[in-house]
C-alpha cells in the first residue's frame, strides 16, 4: 500500500519543498483570476472610507465537522468580524501552522475549502504564511486569517449608541455549531443530525446597515460563550439591561434535544453563522423583514429589549412560564453533567 | 400548557393561604434544582413556600476524602482517568482534575465509553470515577460486568455510587426536621419507582410527590405538595405518571444488586450514612480501584470554611455561605455545589439576581 505523503519539517524550511508547497498545493486551491503576485506584502486598491482590520486564529477539533471545516470556519469568522462591524470585507491573508506529519491529503481538503468559501464570499486571500512545527508542537494544524474591509458609509455602530427601548433581533437557531463539535468531538459521540451554522455573514450584516442606516445600533456575532456572553458584553459596554423573551428565542428542536441531555443551555453555546443586532425599536420589524427574506435570516426573530439598567447592566430571561432568572457570561468550558 | 401552569399557580397560592406558616420543600434532585431556575419558578411562587436543594446532586454529595482519592489516582502514571464532565472542576487538597492538566484524565460520557478506553490502552489502567445516585449505577454494573465477561483487565471503578432513600431519611432523622414535604427526583424514580418513598411518608409524616422536569410538573408537583401540607396529609403521589410507575424498573435494580452491594460511608454534610454508600461484591473486587491500588477505606473529610453541607441539607439558602459570591464563584469554585451544573450554589449564582 503506498504511504500517505505527509507534511515534513523540510515543508516549512524555505527551501524548494516549500515553494513547491505554496506553488502547487496552496495557491492553486484559492481559484483562477485571482491575482496572487507572491510578494512580501500585498498591494490593495482600497476604496475610500473608515479602515477596517481584524484577526483570529483557528484550533478547532475535529478538523472536519457536519455543516464545515476548520478553513471554512477560518474564512468566515473573519469576514463575520468585518461584518458585525459594517465593513464590506477587501481581502483576507491566511497563515498555516502545520504539525509534521500532517497527511497531505488532509491539508488539500482544508484549502479547498478556505479558496471555495473565499471564492462564494467573493473576498480574495491576498497574502500568506506557511510554517511546520515538530510532531507534537501544534494540533495537526493551526490557521490564522486577518481581514481589511471599508466600512459602509451608512454604518456607524457603537456600545454608546445602544439606549434603553432598542430592540434585540437574531438571525435564526441557537447553539448549532457548539452542539455540532460537542457532538463529534471524540469522546462525546452520540448520533445526532446536527449541522454547524458556519456561514458569512457579511451579506446579511450588510443590508441592514444599508437600509436602516443608523437605526441599526450595534451587531456582534455570538460565537464561543453565546449569546449569553454577547449580550452580557452589550449589558456592560453599554451601562444597560437587557430583557430577553424565551418564548421568542429560535430554537432548532434537535439541537435543543442535545443541549437538554448534556445539561447545557443553549444560551451559552457557540453559533458561526448568527448575528445579534440592536436595532431602533421603530426599524424592528423592518429589520426582521429584511432578515426574514434572506436565505440565512429565515427564522430570524426579535427576542429582546434593552431596558434602563436599574439594578446594574444585567441579563435577564423571561421564561416561558413569566418567570424571571438571570442569564451570565459562562465560565468558557462547558462539561457535561452526570445524570 | 399555559391552562395548567395557571391552574398549578392558583393551587399553589390557595394552599399557602390556608397554611400560616412557611412551608419548606425540598427538591432532592440537582437537575430539579436547575430546572426550577431555569423556569423562574421562585418567581412565581407565594412568600411563604419556600424551596430548599437536597442533597441530589452527585457531585455535591460526594465527599471530600473521595476527591483526594480520586486526585491522587489521576496523577499516577500508570491510570487513567475516566471520569463524568462535571467532576473534573471539584477542587481537593491537591488542586482539581481540570488544574492537573493531565491528558491521562479523560470527560466520558458513559461507562462504556470508559471500557473502551481501557482496552484501547493495554498498558494503563483505567480508573473510572464511579459516583452518581441509582441512575447511574446500572451503567457502573454494566461496565464491571462487561469487563469480568471480556476478560479486561486493565479496569476499575472507585465506587462513590449512593442511595436516595437512605439520604431522605438520615435528613429528616438528625439534621433537619424543617423540611415539611419532598419533591421527589425523576429520573431515580423511574428506576427506584414511587412506592419506594412510603417508608419516608411512614416515618416521617411528610408528602413526597414525584415529578418531571418540565415547568408545568414542577409547578403541579408543588401544588400537590402544598395541598397535602394544607389538608394536613402525607402520601406518595406521583405526576411523572408516563415514565414512573409504583413498581420502578426491577431489571435495572436487579442489576444494581448484581454488582453492588450497601455499606456505610460519608456523604458531604451528611456525614456517614449507614447503608446508603454502594461498594463492588466481593465477586468483583478485582474491579475495585481501592483493592487495586491497596487503598484504605475512602477517609471522611470535610472542607474548611466551606458550607456545602449545610446547604445540601437545607439548613441555608447558598448566598447565607460567607464565601458565597465573593471567594466561591463558578470561576473559582470552593465547594462542589459552585461546581457541579446541578449543585444549588452554582444555580444561585447563575439565575440569581
Amino acid at each position: 500500500m503506498e504511504e500517505k505523503k505527509k507534511i515534513m519539517l523540510a515543508h516549512g524550511g524555505g527551501g524548494r519543498l516549500m515553494a513547491d508547497l505554496i506553488n502547487r498545493t496552496i495557491v492553486p486551491k484559492f481559484g483562477e483570476g485571482q491575482s496572487v503576485q507572491l510578494t512580501d506584502s500585498a498591494v490593495l486598491d482600497m476604496p475610500a472610507g473608515k479602515l477596517c482590520f481584524t484577526t483570529d486564529s483557528f484550533v478547532v477539533k475535529p478538523l472536519f465537522f457536519n455543516g464545515g471545516d476548520i478553513g471554512k470556519l477560518a474564512v468566515c469568522g473573519t469576514v463575520n468580524d468585518l461584518a458585525v462591524a459594517g465593513a464590506k470585507p477587501v481581502a483576507l491573508s491566511l497563515s498555516l501552522i502545520l504539525e509534521e506529519g500532517l497527511e497531505l491529503e488532509v491539508l488539500e481538503r482544508i484549502l479547498e475549502s478556505i479558496g471555495r468559501t473565499a471564492k462564494n464570499a467573493n473576498v480574495p486571500i491576498v497574502t500568506g504564511d506557511t510554517k511546520v512545527v515538530e510532531k507534537g508542537s501544534a494540533d495537526s494544524i493551526f490557521i490564522n486569517t486577518s481581514g481589511v474591509g471599508v466600512r459602509l458609509d451608512k454604518a456607524d455602530p457603537s456600545f454608546a449608541r445602544i439606549e434603553p427601548g432598542d430592540a434585540i433581533l437574531i438571525n435564526g437557531t441557537l447553539g448549532e455549531h457548539g452542539m455540532t463539535i460537542m457532538s463529534q468531538r471524540e469522546g462525546l459521540k452520540f448520533q445526532t443530525p446536527l449541522a454547524s451554522d458556519c456561514a458569512c455573514l457579511h451579506d446579511l450584516t450588510g443590508i441592514l446597515y444599508e437600509e436602516l442606516g443608523s437605526s441599526v445600533k450595534f451587531m456582534r456575532d455570538p460565537t464561543r460563550g453565546g449569546i449569553a456572553a454577547t449580550l452580557n458584553e452589550i449589558a456592560q459596554s453599554a451601562r444597560v439591561a437587557v430583557e430577553l423573551q424565551e418564548a421568542c428565542l429560535p430554537m432548532d428542536k434537535t439541537v435543543q434535544t442535545a443541549a437538554d441531555m448534556l445539561g447545557f443551555d443553549l444560551l451559552n453555546i457557540a453559533n458561526e453563522g448568527k448575528v445579534l443586532a440592536v436595532v431602533a425599536r421603530e426599524d424592528a420589524d423592518k429589520a426582521l423583514t429584511l432578515w426574514k427574506n434572506h436565505p440565512l435570516g429565515q427564522k430570524a426573530a426579535i427576542i429582546g429589549t434593552i431596558t434602563e439598567a436599574a439594578d446594574g447592566p444585567l441579563v435577564e430571561l423571561v421564561t416561558k412560564i413569566g418567570g424571571r432568572r438571570m442569564v451570565q457570561t459562562p465560565y468558557g468550558r462547558e462539561l457535561p453533567r452526570i445524570c | 400548557m399555559l391552562e395548567r401552569i395557571e391552574k398549578a399557580r392558583k393551587a399553589i397560592a390557595g394552599a399557602c393561604r390556608k397554611v400560616d406558616k412557611p412551608i419548606q420543600v425540598m427538591e432532592v434532585c440537582g437537575t430539579h434544582t436547575v430546572a426550577i431556575f431555569r423556569h423562574g419558578i421562585r418567581s412565581l411562587l407565594p412568600k411563604n413556600l419556600k424551596l430548599l436543594s437536597g442533597p441530589g446532586c452527585p457531585v455535591c454529595v460526594t465527599d471530600q476524602g473521595y476527591i483526594d482519592v480520586i486526585l491522587e489516582l489521576a496523577q499516577r502514571d500508570d491510570v487513567i482517568l475516566a471520569t463524568y464532565g462535571d467532576m473534573m472542576r471539584v477542587p481537593g487538597k491537591a488542586g482539581s482534575l481540570e488544574s492537573l492538566h493531565r491528558s491521562t484524565i479523560k470527560v466520558v460520557l458513559s461507562t462504556d465509553d470508559a471500557l473502551t478506553l481501557a482496552q484501547k490502552h493495554p498498558d494503563k489502567i483505567v480508573v473510572f470515577a464511579a459516583v452518581g445516585f441509582e441512575t447511574t449505577t446500572p451503567p457502573s454494573a454494566v461496565a464491571v460486568a462487561d469487563a469480568a465477561k471480556e476478560g479486561v483487565k486493565n479496569f476499575c471503578i472507585l465506587s462513590g455510587h449512593k442511595l436516595v432513600v437512605p439520604a431522605m431519611q438520615a435528613l429528616l432523622g438528625a439534621k433537619n426536621d424543617k423540611i415539611d414535604a419532598f419533591l421527589c427526583p425523576g429520573h431515580v424514580s423511574v428506576i427506584l419507582g414511587s412506592d419506594a418513598y412510603k417508608p419516608v411518608v411512614e416515618q416521617f409524616k411528610r408528602p413526597c410527590v414525584v415529578a418531571g422536569f418540565e415547568a408545568v410538573q414542577i409547578l403541579e408537583g408543588l401544588a400537590n405538595i402544598c395541598e397535602q401540607v394544607a389538608e394536613g396529609t402525607a402520601r406518595v403521589d406521583s405526576i411523572y405518571g408516563a415514565a414512573v410507575t409504583p413498581q420502578g424498573n426491577a431489571t435495572a435494580r436487579k442489576i444494581i444488586a448484581e454488582a453492588f452491594e450497601p455499606c456505610d460511608g460519608a456523604w458531604r454534610g451528611l456525614g456517614v450514612i449507614p447503608g446508603a454508600t454502594l461498594r463492588l461484591k466481593e465477586k468483583y473486587s478485582r474491579f475495585d480501584a481501592l483493592k487495586r491500588f491497596g487503598m484504605e477505606e475512602i477517609p471522611a473529610e470535610e472542607l474548611g470554611g466551606c458550607q456545602c453541607g449545610r446547604v445540601l441539607c437545607g439548613l441555608i439558602d447558598p448566598p447565607q455561605c460567607p464565601l458565597f459570591g465573593r471567594t466561591c464563584t463558578p470561576d473559582a469554585p470552593i465547594g462542589p455545589c459552585m461546581v457541579s451544573t446541578e449543585g444549588a450554589c452554582s444555580a444561585w449564582y447563575k439565575y440569581g439576581k
